[in-house]
């Protein structure tokens, strides 16, 4: 069980247990087939509570719109379940709750998604009327008009919410402007009111097609009846292929630079910091992840630990590789009492270059590789977090057996590799520093750490000149 | 569907419930102590939360930040948070380290007062002040979460004042206050253990013992002063915000029936019909039809003394006036009031609190949770498994009937938040203004 232990004159243990050898776990198995007209189907039945979870994916994500269109993917999506020929909208979310199906629509950068969680008892209806959302949308004038005017709000909001506005200008800096990473997920101000109801019939004629999508089916479902209730709804979904969608993602400059967005009287800067990172298919997934693991992804992190705990400079810094069929940024995000933001982002920087110098000793190294390994049934405890896992696979085109060897891919990782990909992957010189807050309080100490020219913006992103 | 559970007490008082489930190695530890910003003294407000930020720095045999890393080097995912009357800690862990993660709480339970060093408090305090001004301070409607408790409870209630606490109050927490806080509360007949997923009940049950079980029972905590409050408020309070916010928004609260009392059910079917989901009553009427609110949801806080709150939490489309979104709101509201529900309604919010109640089972920290929070409001952890029956035995009538007794003008308060003109303005005035970058 566990090793021995001495007791303290309070009684209580002193030693830290040891732990057995863990027990076995295995992905849940899944089946995986694909339907004559292209559609993929996944089912994988879990059968520990009486719920299913649906995930329809479609290659119909932002970054498959065309210039000019930039949200459309997002707002067809949300049409979906807007009204079908047959029902409106009301109609189809009064049905839907009355069975207890919990639905939603959306589109990231790669793929749209149609999701549901249902109790097993009415899965069979709820898919039905699952699929004729799918297959039969009617995109009423008025619904659209007014989930367009929705993301206005939404991007009228994000003026004065630092944390967004930070996220947005991040991008917008990173970016050029031909690609469309260097705009809006879900479209900006201009794109969205120009987006029409034939737009989205457009969009949704051209991407949204069986070859190219898979219905994942995770829960109380068989596989037999998973895949007989897929050919029923959806065998008969017709046409081909859309067209394969090639992202850009160009940085805007290759020198570094500093990004004031005006915040007056901040009392926090939002502060981001990074650059153009790598697509989800690279050969070197499994060294950055753990890399960014040691660097700013975990709360032990190097980062953390300066910022938090050394400095308390913040409630808490963290990076991310943002992983994308594109190269999505790679990014240091952090909000800091404003009289410290060049002091933060000196200590961000040097963190970046320390990491580059030298290797981590194997003791760093186990923390990230043990977490991830440790972790990794944890994240696959619910039939919707199982479902999103499955969808991932198919949107990424991994292959059938990536869960299977997930942790042994972790665990080959090297204190070498890291140092590898921290040299070959982050890139010091072309760092951007996007900074939400006061332009009094921060712009002189930023242009005095000599990172780079400073510019200052309005909320809006416009140049104060 | 039942959770299986099984209840013990130690001789020191420390409730325990344990819930066996194999489908995966991971297993889940969670305790609650029953203490929040309700216990904090004067002068001492958002000292709970700093404390639970304490117990991350170690304790006697655990070195400053070494629980986050021995959890995340155990493969296992963890935090705390702090609520008006009660603070949680919880992992979940590979099964294979349940031992790890009780010794951890254990050891902090029992010994955390030799490992806090006053370097440690005003590190913590400067990152508590970060973590006021990120969700707060810095956030546009961040003061709602303690504007609407000082409004809707009395001055001198327990819940009245600012859970994460004034930037003054937390300048002056000192250790002394934290040896205090830590004997009085920090105490195994203060506390629930809860522990639900893959280990053998047996071993469990000894490692319990075995690293709990020494550790003294407190020598009682000081009553509250009375939590008790009529049913309504008796009158209409409202406070008008302006703030830095691009549009309007109204948080309307209603004194409504305290958690784990039969009436908390049917407030929360009611909830769910006004603000859960498309289909409820504000997303059809509000967000559809009249294209009045932007968001618009309802919630409870269940709070199981004096008095708990039902929310409309609705924000306004652009254009749409304060005014306007409060007088719709308040329309929608006293159609409730006056026509009632209907059975379509019912059966929609019942079916969909069945679904979310189901989901949330499936997740082990969920579950440990959830018997937790039974376990220290009510003192019964198997109330969990009577949830369903109970959404389900809620009837039309009785959801109009509360709706008819707690939704009239004597039971409201309304905080609203305005954009304030200011800092936009200036924003826009700096657009053909004199350059403020360092152009370099």
């Amino acid at each position: 069980m566990t090793a021995p232990r001495t007791t303290s004159s309070t009684g209580a243990s002193t030693t830290r247990p040891q732990p057995g050898p863990p027990r076995d776990y295995r992905f849940p198995f899944f089946e995986r087939i694909v339907l004559d007209n292209g559609l993929g189907i996944i089912v994988a039945p879990v059968r520990k509570l009486p719920i299913v979870s649906a995930v329809l994916t479609v290659d119909a994500g932002a970054a498959s719109e065309a210039p000019g269109t930039y949200g459309v993917a997002q707002l067809t999506a949300r049409m979906l379940l807007e009204g079908t020929r047959t029902r409106t909208g009301d109609m189809l979310s009064e049905q839907f709750e009355r069975w207890g199906a919990a639905v939603g629509a959306s589109a990231d950068w790669d793929a749209a998604m149609l999701s549901m969680t249902v109790l097993a008892p009415h899965l069979e209806k709820a898919m039905s009327l699952f699929a004729e959302v799918l297959l039969e949308p009617a995109f009423p004038e008025r619904e659209l008009s007014r989930i367009k005017a929705e993301r206005l709000a939404d991007l009228l909001q994000l003026r004065t919410e630092p944390r967004g506005l930070a996220d947005e200008m991040f991008s917008r800096f990173l970016y050029d402007a031909s690609s469309r990473y260097a705009s809006p997920e879900h479209g900006d101000v201009a794109s969205v009111k120009s987006i029409d109801r034939a737009a989205v019939e457009r969009f949704y004629q051209a991407r949204y097609r069986p070859a190219g999508a898979t219905l994942i089916l995770v829960g109380d479902v068989g596989v037999s009846e998973g895949v007989t209730l897929a050919q029923r709804l959806l065998g008969g979904w017709s046409g081909g292929a859309a067209a394969a969608s090639v992202v850009r993602d160009a940085p805007a400059r290759g020198t570094r630079a500093v990004h004031i967005v005006r915040k007056e009287e901040a009392p926090q800067s939002e502060i981001r910091v990074g650059h153009v990172g790598l697509p989800r298919g690279h050969p070197d997934y499994f060294p950055a992840v753990i890399l960014n693991g040691l660097l700013g992804g975990l709360f032990s992190s190097r980062i953390n630990l300066n910022l938090r705990e050394v400095h308390a400079y913040t409630y808490g810094a963290h990076s991310s590789f943002d992983w994308r069929r594109g190269a999505g940024p790679f990014v240091v995000s952090t909000a800091v009492k404003s009289d410290v933001t060049a002091e933060a982002a000196r200590e961000i920087l040097l963190e970046i270059s320390r990491i580059r110098a030298d290797a981590v000793s194997e003791d760093e190294l186990t923390l990230a590789t043990s977490y991830l390994d440790g972790v990794f049934p944890i994240r696959y405890e619910t039939t919707d977090s199982i479902a999103r896992a499955l969808a991932a696979l198919t949107v990424y085109e991994l292959p059938n057996d990536y869960f299977d060897n997930y942790r042994a891919n972790i665990r080959r990782v090297t204190a070498m590799d890291v140092l590898h990909a921290a040299d070959k992957y982050l890139h010091p010189d072309q760092l951007q520093l996007v900074v939400v807050g006061d332009p009094a309080v921060i712009a002189a100490p930023l242009a005095a750490l000599e990172i780079g020219p400073v510019s200052v913006y309005n909320a809006e992103g416009h140049p104060e000149r | 569907m039942q959770v299986p559970i099984v209840t013990f007490r130690l001789p020191n008082g420390l409730a325990v419930t344990l819930s066996e489930d194999h489908t995966a190695p991971i297993v889940a530890v969670n305790l609650w102590y029953h203490v929040g910003s309700a216990n904090e003294r004067p002068g001492r407000t958002g000292f709970a939360h700093l404390f639970e930020h304490m117990l991350f720095q170690g304790s006697a045999h655990v070195g400053a930040n070494e629980h986050f890393e021995i959890v995340q080097r155990a493969g296992g995912t963890l935090n705390g948070s702090t609520w008006l009357d009660r603070t949680n800690y919880f992992e979940t862990v590979p099964s294979n380290q349940l031992a790890t993660a009780l010794w951890l709480e254990a050891d902090r339970m029992g010994q955390l007062l030799p490992a806090m060093t006053q370097q440690k408090l005003d590190t913590q305090r400067d990152v508590v002040k970060n973590e006021r001004r990120w969700s707060v301070d810095n956030q546009p409607y961040g003061t709602w979460w303690e504007r609407l408790p000082a409004l809707a409870f009395p001055s001198e209630h327990p819940f009245h004042h600012s859970l994460i606490g004034s930037m003054e109050d937390l300048s002056g927490a000192s250790l002394e206050d934290i040896a205090q806080f830590f004997t009085t509360y920090y105490t195994p007949d203060n506390a629930v253990l809860s522990i639900a997923g893959d280990f053998d009940p047996g071993e469990a049950r000894a490692l319990v013992e075995q690293f709990f079980g020494p550790i003294p029972r407190g020598a009682g905590k000081p009553p509250l002063p009375p939590m008790e409050l009529p049913a309504h408020f008796g009158k209409w309070d409202r406070q008008v915000v302006p703030d830095a916010v691009m549009l309007p928004r109204l948080f309307l609260a209603f004194r409504s029936p305290v958690f784990g009392s039969d009436a908390h059910h049917v407030a929360t079917v009611l909830a769910a019909i006004l603000g859960t989901g498309k289909g409820s009553r504000f997303q059809r009427a509000l967000v559809r039809e009249r294209e009045i609110a932007s968001e618009a949801s309802a919630f409870l806080f269940d709070l199981a003394k004096g008095s708990d709150l039902l929310v409309a939490d609705v924000t306004a489309r652009p254009g749409v006036s304060a005014e306007t979104l409060e007088s719709e709101v308040v329309r929608e509201i006293d159609l409730v009031r006056t026509a009632g529900v209907t059975d379509d309604e019912v059966q929609r919010a019942v079916a969909l609190l069945e679904t979310a109640l189901v989901s949330s089972l499936q997740s082990a920290g969920d579950r440990a949770d959830k018997l937790s929070m039974f376990a220290t409001y009510l003192g019964d952890p198997g109330l969990v498994n009577e949830q369903m029956e109970r959404y389900q035995r809620v009837t039309t009538a009785a959801v109009s009937e509360l709706a008819r007794e707690m939704l009239g003008e004597d039971n409201r308060v309304s905080l609203v938040y305005l954009p304030a003109e200011t800092s936009l303005d200036r924003g826009a005035q700096a657009e053909v203004g004199e350059p403020v970058g360092a152009q370099r």
